[in-house]
């Protein structure tokens, strides 16, 4: 009998311990979202003063706010497909061939991964700045992939850990050559991980704050574009585009996931 | 016609795994070579690099200034892990060996949060922490205390948004490491009279050790570079070598100094990653 009002109060506080951890992650995103509907104009939007749509209605105005969330979307959008293609590519050449060289470009993997970001950004600062490649869309777009490269590759080599080389024998036995086997067949078996991979490179270009604020040159991305209005306090219609970003993210997660599970299904 | 096959098979190579070298040397390889040629640098008058071997970006390392700042940053990082394997542990260990059909879910939403900006999130807090922010409202309109408390710009509220933002890092792979657990071993250590400290002392600890080392080093080595984080909730009270790096690459416009503070960084992060290996990490489990 005591014992088990002692497993319900444990129980209990587990329950009450995963909210609170919740409540803490939650937190700072809660304030964004009932500030993009406050109504005050008092900067730093602290007290409630009555729900409004009206942040939402003016972000349309907001042409630099909207142009920089624009070449955000570009940016990921063009990151996502070459970093995907060179990543899924090296990972099934580096996992079906062995030659010279590849440990070095093992160790260059993990670089971007581990080393603080400030060091990749300023490092292709000194890069850009050096040679004739503008600072802007395109610096941003080449940093971008390169710090997504490493990802893709983690993602899809997961997959190919457990891939049974033999079926692709079997293709080319039964006359299909390397292009036909690549595209019908260790394609598909690897699209888990190649959809994964792709997604974590979109949603880390989306966003990343310090390697773009070193080689944007006098292109603004929307984080950079926070950064910059942080200084005069946030305005809420980056709020309300904050939120909306959320709500776009989440349901592009909850369908890739869905789609992926019926396939599996 | 085995020569044939060998030379296809080294030009599908070639094509699979050129694109990636040709990256992986001109921008990241390169780019950190030029960064260590340039801490060895000078300026001229005009504040340009100019190709004068000088060691003296290394000297002004020394500056007591700095000094005061490496240690600061050493131990917000420090403190940042701790807090958050405290954390996370209990928390991981709960969701990992929940029975609930929601068990997928509750780790989305470990990761959901980290979908919006992170600055705009770091601004949240600044906003619910302010002196007249939400927290202050709720604590003086209770009652509790007088007078606002002065929660930010201060090392309090640099080491809360690292912890904030480093958090699933911590999570995710405390998370695998626990999944893996087989319960079997804690049934039968329990079985034979262990009380519940020793098993946890004894087994649980020990065999998520491998969660415990890639979660801190995916924490630590981030927290020395975040700047923006002491910018906007240390209010330049809490300065990281993140900080120090990106004043000189910025209004401080002396990158040779820049570079041979990051050249002091990426010694940090190349020792602690081989502490980590030594300690038996997989440098594969800090990708994903």
């Amino acid at each position: 009998m005591k014992n088990q009002s002692k497993k319900k109060i444990g129980k209990a506080s587990n329950t009450l311990y995963c909210l609170l951890i919740y409540l803490f992650l939650f937190l700072p995103i809660a304030v964004i979202v009932v500030n993009s509907f406050n109504a005050t104009t008092a900067k730093p939007y602290l007290s409630w003063k009555g729900f409004t749509l009206d942040w939402y209605i003016r972000l349309f105005d907001n042409a630099a706010l909207l142009s920089s969330f624009g070449n955000t979307m570009i940016i990921a959008a063009v990151n996502t497909l070459l970093a995907t293609c060179i990543g899924t590519l090296a990972a099934v050449g580096m996992y079906k061939y062995k030659f010279r060289g590849k440990t070095v470009i093992d160790a260059l993997l993990y670089i971007p991964v581990v080393i603080p970001e400030i060091v990749m950004g300023i490092s292709l600062l000194t890069l850009f700045s050096k040679t004739s490649i503008p600072r802007g869309m395109l610096s941003l777009i080449l940093a971008h992939i390169t710090f997504s490269i490493p990802f893709v590759i983690f993602n899809v080599r997961a997959r190919l850990a457990g891939y049974d080389n033999s079926v692709e024998e079997a293709s080319l036995d039964l006359g299909a050559n390397r292009m036909q086997t690549f595209f019908r067949i260790t394609l598909p078996v690897l699209a888990p991980g190649i959809g994964g991979g792709a997604l974590l490179a979109f949603t880390l270009s989306l966003d990343d704050v310090i390697i773009s604020y070193f080689t944007n040159g006098q292109t603004m991305t929307f984080p950079l574009k926070v950064m910059e209005s942080i200084k005069s306090g946030v305005s809420p219609d980056i709020n309300a585009l904050s939120a909306l970003i959320l709500i776009g993210t989440i349901l592009l997660v909850v369908l890739t996931q869905r789609t992926s599970m019926n396939k599996k299904g | 016609m085995i020569g044939k096959k060998m030379k296809a098979s080294s030009v599908s190579a070639a094509v699979m795994v050129g694109p990636v070298t040709l990256w992986l040397v001109f921008f990241v390889a390169v780019p950190l070579l030029y960064v260590f040629v340039m801490s060895f640098c000078s300026l001229d008058q005009n504040y340009n690099v100019v190709f004068h071997f000088t060691m003296e970006n290394y000297a002004r390392l020394f500056d007591i200034n700095y000094l005061e700042i490496y240690v600061q940053s050493l131990v917000i990082a420090f403190l940042t892990t701790v807090i958050c394997l405290v954390l996370a542990y209990p928390f991981s260990f709960l969701i990992a060996r929940t029975t609930s059909r929601y068990k997928a879910v509750l780790y989305m939403l470990v990761i959901i949060p980290f979908w919006t900006n992170s600055l705009i999130r770091i601004y949240g807090w600044r906003t619910f922490l302010g002196a007249n922010g939400w927290l202050n409202h709720v604590l003086i309109s209770a009652g509790i205390v007088d007078t606002p408390l002065d929660l930010l710009f201060s090392k309090g509220a640099t080491i809360l948004g690292m912890v904030y933002c480093l958090f699933p890092y911590m999570v995710m792979p405390l998370y695998t490491a626990i999944e893996k657990l087989d319960r079997n071993l804690l049934e039968a250590s329990a079985d034979l009279g262990a009380r519940k400290v020793t098993t946890y002392r004894k087994i649980v600890i020990p065999l998520t050790a491998s969660g415990i080392f890639s979660g801190s080093i995916m924490v630590f080595i981030p927290c020395l570079g975040l700047f923006f984080v002491s910018d906007i909730l240390g209010g330049g009270n809490s300065d990281i070598i993140g900080n120090l790096i990106e004043r000189q690459f910025q209004s401080g416009n002396n990158w040779p100094l820049g570079s041979a503070l990051s050249i002091i960084l990426i010694a940090v992060t190349l020792l602690l990653v081989k502490l980590y290996q030594k300690c038996g990490g997989d440098l594969e489990s800090l990708g994903v």
